[in-house]
């Protein structure tokens, strides 16, 4: 399971940083939200991978799970969510005002 | 336990949503609200310096949580300093966009505070993951500052500034994520602790984590070769928030220097050092790489945007000197290039607004009306950046050059200093000239050329000018606490000690 998760994190990142580097703000958007997903599970796998173990004390558990990565990507996705959003309001300010969608307002300079 | 560490960071967050609570009512009011606010941020930042001064490290458990289980927040000698540096810069920025500029956007003084509340909190905050969310904070405040009034100019710059910082975020839940995965805690102090006793085979992972986090905050800084956002951000906000925007700069330092002395300082064997390899030489780059973009730049405001570069070079030199004679020329250097950035980035707004449509191009044989009062505090300006003798540049470029001495690069840094403050002269010179000398008076029938801005909107400028004038005049006062700050630095075991105190206080 360690060798899987960490191929489609380490997918999800080289994917993230192919599509920042693009040059229209669409994929940009889109490179961003693949890199924060590939974070958030890289937070979640940090508490190491557990299945089936309660995250609080009990007196029948056989193990735990770490509460505190799951705490930790929960803020970080409401970060990554309202970042999104900002950006993306900020990508079709950019595309009316500058009248193009090119990360750097077109050739026109 | 007192709550007097966590006040700086509630007063503008409480002020911040009243703000925008208040939003129906005159703007004169929510003004004196937004400014009551600071001037009270203010304050409070001189109550904890007077606290911390002596050497006490105090603590703060939010929650009642105890470290390192939960979150807490520390202020010692160089959290204080930050925070009045921070609240000075924005008192007066605030008081120039109180002038008019406020009104070009709708939620400007809402997101000044919530600037603020990033601000302070990341200088208080004692927990790393804490810090990565205050700094979320107060980005999401500054893209929202960037943009404030609009523009196609503002929007473009904008979209660098924002997705890079994004891209910059990532990093740094990487790097979180590793040394939690690691070390098992994200508290800074226990993981100081944790670090020294690490076992070789974790080493990897763990100066991986560090350079990573290093890598972030030298791309809020600035630092060589993540500086490229910085020109066109600072160079087209309005005239406050670049005022304002002259810290933001300054938190990339400060965590470099936090992590630098805390995490990986002396006392933690295979790692420490980690940072201090890397921080010289790109620091010394980056004066020089910025230092041509000063030459270059075709407008003051972009030629201001990478003396900014320039002086975060010159800090990051300091503080990668690692002594302790070094981070107290940095930390003196600090405010002093913060409110001289900050002054004259609002003194180019003043001179671009009466040059009608020439805006702040540098180009001669213009109009200009008050040219001998902006010209004086242009003067006064330029020898400040330019760290000429008597003002406060000149002493912290001597006491970096002193701590320079001792260090095995000494040749390198010396003269990386002395020739970007050489062709610094050069350039501010040559700006002075083009704008002042060669500028034309205004003829009675132009109609064109604004020539009723009212002088009184210099008094913020002004206003920080004096603040590094005071630097001057209690500079003995000034640099006997930043070498005590530094002292403080090098030595974590109190910041340790009074952290895991706190842990004791609530077993016990």
């Amino acid at each position: 399971m360690e060798a899987l998760l960490s191929l489609v994190i380490g997918i999800l990142t080289a994917c993230g940083v192919y599509l920042i580097l693009r040059t229209r703000t669409f994929p940009v958007v889109l490179g961003l939200t693949l890199l924060s997903y590939s974070v958030n599970l890289f937070l979640f796998s940090m508490g190491r991978l557990t299945i089936g173990h309660p995250p609080i004390i009990s007196p029948s558990a056989p193990g735990y799970a770490d509460p505190l990565p799951q705490a930790l990507v929960l803020t970080a996705i409401v970060i990554s969510f309202a970042m999104t959003a900002f950006v993306i309001m900020l990508a079709l300010k950019a595309r009316a005002e500058l009248g193009n969608d090119h990360v750097d307002g077109g050739r026109r300079k | 336990m007192s709550h007097l560490v966590i006040a700086p960071i509630l007063l503008p967050l409480l002020a911040g949503i009243a703000l925008l609570l208040l939003r129906p009512f005159a703007i004169e009011m929510r003004r004196l609200l937004g400014l009551f606010a600071v001037a009270g941020q203010v304050a409070l930042a001189i109550a904890l310096l007077n606290r911390v001064r002596t050497g006490d490290i105090l603590t703060y458990a939010l929650g009642g949580w105890a470290p390192p289980f939960g979150i807490v927040l520390v202020a010692d000698r160089l959290a204080a300093w930050m925070l009045l540096i921070t609240t000075l810069l924005a008192l007066f920025a605030l008081l120039h966009a109180a002038r008019g500029s406020d009104v070009r956007g709708r939620h400007f003084h809402v997101l000044f505070q919530l600037q603020l509340f990033g601000l302070n909190g990341a200088f208080l905050t004692g927990d790393l993951f804490n810090l990565f969310v205050f700094f979320e904070i107060l980005l999401l405040a500054s893209y929202g500052l960037l943009l404030h009034g609009g523009g196609r100019q503002r929007t473009r710059a904008g979209l660098h500034f924002v997705v890079i910082n994004l891209a910059g975020s990532t990093l740094f839940l990487f790097a979180i994520g590793t040394l939690y995965g690691v070390l098992g805690t994200l508290n800074l102090a226990d993981l100081s602790r944790q670090a020294s006793t690490l076992p070789a085979r974790d080493l990897g992972p763990v100066q991986s984590a560090g350079l990573l986090l290093f890598a972030v905050f030298a791309l809020k800084s600035a630092l060589l070769p993540m500086h490229l956002w910085l020109p066109a951000a600072y160079a087209s906000a309005s005239a406050s928030v670049a005022a304002l925007f002259a810290i933001m700069t300054k938190v990339g330092a400060y965590g470099i220097l936090r992590l630098e002395t805390l995490v990986f300082g002396d006392n933690t064997g295979p790692l420490s050092g980690l940072i201090q390899t890397w921080m010289l030489p790109l620091a010394l780059l980056t004066m020089v790489i910025g230092m041509l973009g000063v030459l270059a730049a075709d407008t003051l405001r972009r030629q201001v945007a990478y003396l900014v570069v320039v002086s975060v070079g010159m800090l990051l030199t300091a503080f990668g000197l690692g002594s302790a004679a070094g981070i107290a020329a940095g930390l003196y250097y600090l405010p002093h290039t913060t409110f001289a950035a900050g002054a004259f980035f609002l003194l180019a707004d003043a001179i671009a607004r009466r040059r009608g449509e020439f805006g702040d191009r540098l180009e001669a044989e213009i109009a200009l009306s008050d040219r001998h009062l902006l010209g004086a505090l242009y003067f006064l300006v330029a020898l400040l950046i330019a760290g000429l003798p008597p003002l406060s540049g000149f002493l912290g470029k001597w006491l970096t050059l002193q701590a320079a001495l001792l260090h095995p690069w000494r040749e390198w840094v010396i003269a990386a200093i002395l020739v970007t403050g050489l062709f610094g002269i050069i350039a501010l010179a040559r700006s002075g000239s083009l704008l002042f000398y060669r500028s034309v008076a205004i003829e009675p029938g132009l109609d064109d050329v604004p020539t009723t801005v009212p002088v009184r909107e210099l008094l913020p400028a002004t206003a920080l000018i004096l603040l590094c004038g005071a630097l001057v005049i209690w500079a003995g006062a000034a640099d006997d606490f930043t070498r005590a700050t530094a002292e403080q630095l090098l030595q974590p075991d109190d910041y340790l000690r009074a952290v895991l105190e706190l842990t004791r206080g609530f077993a016990s």
